[in-house]
């Protein structure tokens, strides 16, 4: 249930991004995009009821096997996030610097390669 | 934004107040991340934070006579290369890139501060990367100075 | 061979080395540094890359052992996709030298390059799924900030659809990494691929082919998700197009895919058909569109479309025929995809630098103010010679034998539409490529480009380098050579389980 409602953010951030014409929003759907992938990597690890996957001293090994979630998708979500900063950081200053240019976050009106 | 004379008084202060804290807190997160939740990145990104709340409350001019931000590019290959000498020393030492050289050496014991061999190293070497890099990425984006055009570092 | 992390440790350290130079300081004590740096480490890369041939096996990151740690794999396959890419950065560094000098912060654009390079030589040696998305990320990442290196409005532009094409790309890709990892509880290739055979695909396993043909699809601009590319390789300077189209394209895509579904997720005949349909698509596509194009560099990007259309349309062949369990005529066809992918890398940015030494001498990149170049540039105009020769399969260049293969491999395996299609593409191919050489080479000169140059020696013997491997490399295919590079690249894609079991053991 709850990876199909993922998958439907999922979509949601790729239609945003292939149909919405202001660079922002395009910006907006691909962050979108990336965050429904997280969740779905968290999903993935999650298990019901668990602990978070820390060791402590009050709780026996055996117990920490038996119910802490997976923290693998953790460390991947970690690092996705990272990644997609430095893509979205980037693209910021791409559509700043368009903005400059044109003076217009209209995709409509930027068009200048064609074909 | 950060033209001649910042935010309010009252945003000075607080920040002003709470800016100890807050590196304090950032630098705790990054040494203890073999232990605790935390790590280098989110320690850097803590620290990262406590730079950007100065500059904005006190106004570019000021802060960044403290703080260029020309700076942090160096701390950001800084904190890469320190990365990159710790898997070199490993894989002269152990015959593996990021070898934990320390542990093999010293091998600690659970739950004490000075225990993951070269785990604690990395953290900082991360922390540093990862808060000059977000420092120099919000601040290249409010001046529209857009020098900094930084890749994700795992 | 303990020493094959430094693949990827020493373009990205120098990397993170080059923004530590101070400019002033750097001026006085150490002028054209970061260029001299970024020579030595592409040639030690490249000697490194040369040394890998014939070897096989793995190293362990960190001392763990694979299922549990990352590492990194090498075998055929990567061997020969190390010497490509390592080699095509070495002469595009040697180019650069002078193209770059107009450009004013050196540094930095050295610094993007080896960054990229240190994330293609990743995604070729890792053994692990979610590390692959990582490098294939640092890789895009530099490549995107390159695009848009020159800071004009149009290569913004560029730049802006690349990046989010491109981010597309990489939410599917990590989603299928997801996918994977639901299915299976393991990110290591080697582990992923021997659960996936002994549990069977299931639907998971669908839907995760799927998820990677899109991503992958993408980054190597494969026909329905083409659209960024002719911007983007048009934009770049010209030296970093050469990689783009020469190397990144087959690094992020055509490796990637091959492997995946070569050695993880072991091909079956749908997934096969797909990867030869699309790539037939994009060949004749590119092709077409390639055509009618007045501005040089983007008819040669569409034209990568339509080469980048052969490789996929072989390797799809050869997944058809896998799973038919004919093996001699899979050989056959994945002989011919890699076989294509070396003559192209080297014909493609053996033409991209040509265009860049033409851009810089003549100031234009558009077909109908050229001409009569060859007499002003013999150098250049020789070597393009060669390329386009190459690039259209003339007899004697290396092009020919690559795409024969594949032709035979068609025909022989009952294609007979795809070998009519692959037939028709080469004449269309060489038609649009004698135009090139018509309006840009021959014929009388301008009055405005009268005082052209030849380009500098630098630039001259790069190109000059990459033409004698675009004369030379058919020797590739002779018996004795063969059995060193090829045979072993080709053995990996056709045994995908063996894979796991040089990884694991066992």
């Amino acid at each position: 249930m709850l990876y199909t409602l993922v998958f439907a953010l999922f979509l949601i951030g790729l239609y945003a991004t292939i149909t919405k014409r202001n660079l922002i929003k395009i910006i907006i759907g691909v962050i979108i995009m990336e965050q429904s992938v997280n969740l779905f990597l968290l999903l993935v690890g999650y298990r019901m009821g668990g602990m978070a996957p820390i060791l402590d001293k009050e709780t026996s090994l055996q117990e920490f096997v038996a119910r802490a979630v997976d923290p693998l998708p953790q460390a991947l979500v970690i690092t996705s996030i990272v990644i997609s900063l430095g893509t979205i950081a980037l693209m910021v200053a791409i559509a700043i610097r368009i903005y400059e240019k044109y003076g217009t976050y209209d995709i409509a009106e930027i068009r200048r390669l064609r074909g | 934004m950060p033209e001649k004379e910042g935010m309010s008084l009252i945003v000075k202060e607080v920040a002003r107040l709470i800016a100890p804290p807050i590196f304090i807190f950032g630098l705790y997160l990054t040494l203890t991340g073999h232990l605790t939740p935390g790590g280098g990145f989110p320690g850097g990104v803590v620290f990262a934070c406590g730079f950007i709340l100065v500059v904005l409350a006190y106004g570019g001019k000021r802060a960044f006579r403290r703080l260029p931000p020309e700076g942090a590019s160096k701390y950001d290959s800084g904190g890469a290369l320190l990365f990159l000498v710790i898997g070199l020393i490993g894989s002269l030492v152990g015959g593996h890139f990021l070898y934990n050289f320390i542990q093999a050496a010293l091998p600690g014991t659970v739950f004490h501060l000075l225990s993951a061999g070269t785990m604690p190293l990395i953290n900082i070497a991360i922390g540093m990367k990862v808060a000059a890099c977000l420092f120099m990425v919000v601040m290249a984006l409010t001046l529209f100075r857009l020098a900094g055009e930084k890749g994700g570092e795992s | 061979m303990s020493w094959v992390f430094l693949l990827v440790a020493l373009p990205l350290g120098g990397g993170f080395l080059l923004p530590l130079f101070d400019k002033r300081w750097a001026e006085r004590w150490l002028p054209r540094g970061s260029e001299a740096l970024t020579l030595a480490l592409t040639l030690a890369t490249a000697g490194l890359a040369f040394a890998t041939i014939g070897w096989e096996g793995i190293y362990r990151m960190g001392g763990w052992s694979p299922p549990l740690g990352i590492n990194l794999v090498v075998d055929g396959l990567s061997s020969l996709m190390l010497v490509v890419i390592n080699s095509i950065a070495l002469l595009v560094t040697i180019y650069s030298f002078k193209y770059m000098e107009d450009y004013t912060p050196t540094g930095k654009y050295y610094s993007l390059f080896l960054l990229m390079l240190a994330g293609m030589n990743g995604v070729i040696l890792t053994g692990d799924m979610f590390n692959l998305f990582v490098f294939l990320e640092i890789a895009s990442i530099a490549s995107y900030a390159l695009v848009g290196y020159r800071r004009g409005a149009v290569e913004l532009e560029a730049a802006f659809k690349y990046l989010i094409l491109g981010s597309i790309g990489s939410a599917f890709i990590i989603f299928g990494v997801g996918l994977l990892y639901a299915a299976t509880g393991q990110l290591n290739m080697a582990q992923v691929s021997r659960n996936l055979a002994g549990q069977g695909r299931g639907v998971i396993g669908g839907i995760t082919a799927a998820f990677f043909l899109v991503g992958f699809g993408l980054k190597a601009a494969q026909v329905p998700f083409h659209a960024w590319l002719p911007d983007a390789h048009s934009s770049a300077p010209s030296p970093i197009s050469a990689i783009l189209s020469g190397v990144l394209i087959k690094a992020l895509g055509v490796y990637c895919l091959a492997r995946v579904f070569f050695n993880v997720l072991g091909i079956d005949e749908i997934e096969g058909n797909i990867l030869m349909w699309g790539g037939t698509l994009s060949m004749v596509v590119g092709a077409l569109l390639a055509v009618g194009q007045e501005d040089l560099k983007r008819l040669l990007a569409y034209s990568s479309i339509s080469q980048v259309g052969y490789i996929v349309l072989a390797l799809g062949m050869g997944g058809i025929m896998l799973s038919r369990g004919e093996q001699a005529l899979a050989s056959l066809a994945l002989v011919g995809a890699l076989f294509h992918l070396i003559n192209h890398a080297a014909n493609k940015a053996l033409l991209f630098l040509a265009s860049g030494a033409i851009e810089e001498q003549a100031q234009t990149r558009q077909l109908g103010e050229m001409g009569g170049l060859f007499h002003r540039m013999p150098v250049t105009g020789t070597t393009t010679l060669c390329g386009v020769l190459s690039i259209a399969g003339i007899p004697p260049f290396a092009g020919f034998w690559s795409k024969l293969i594949i032709i035979v491999a068609a025909l022989w395996g009952g294609f007979y539409a795809v070998a009519t299609l692959l037939i028709a593409t080469s004449v269309l191919t060489l038609a649009y490529y004698m135009r090139v050489e018509r309006e840009a080479f021959f014929g009388a000169v301008p009055e405005r480009l009268q005082k052209v140059k030849e380009a500098p020696a630098a630039m001259a013997w790069a190109m000059g380098l990459l033409a004698a491997g675009a004369v030379g490399l058919g020797v590739l295919y002779l018996p004795g050579l063969r059995e060193m590079v090829l045979q072993p690249a080709m053995n990996v894609l056709l045994e995908g389980l063996r894979y796991a079991q040089m990884v694991l053991g066992g």
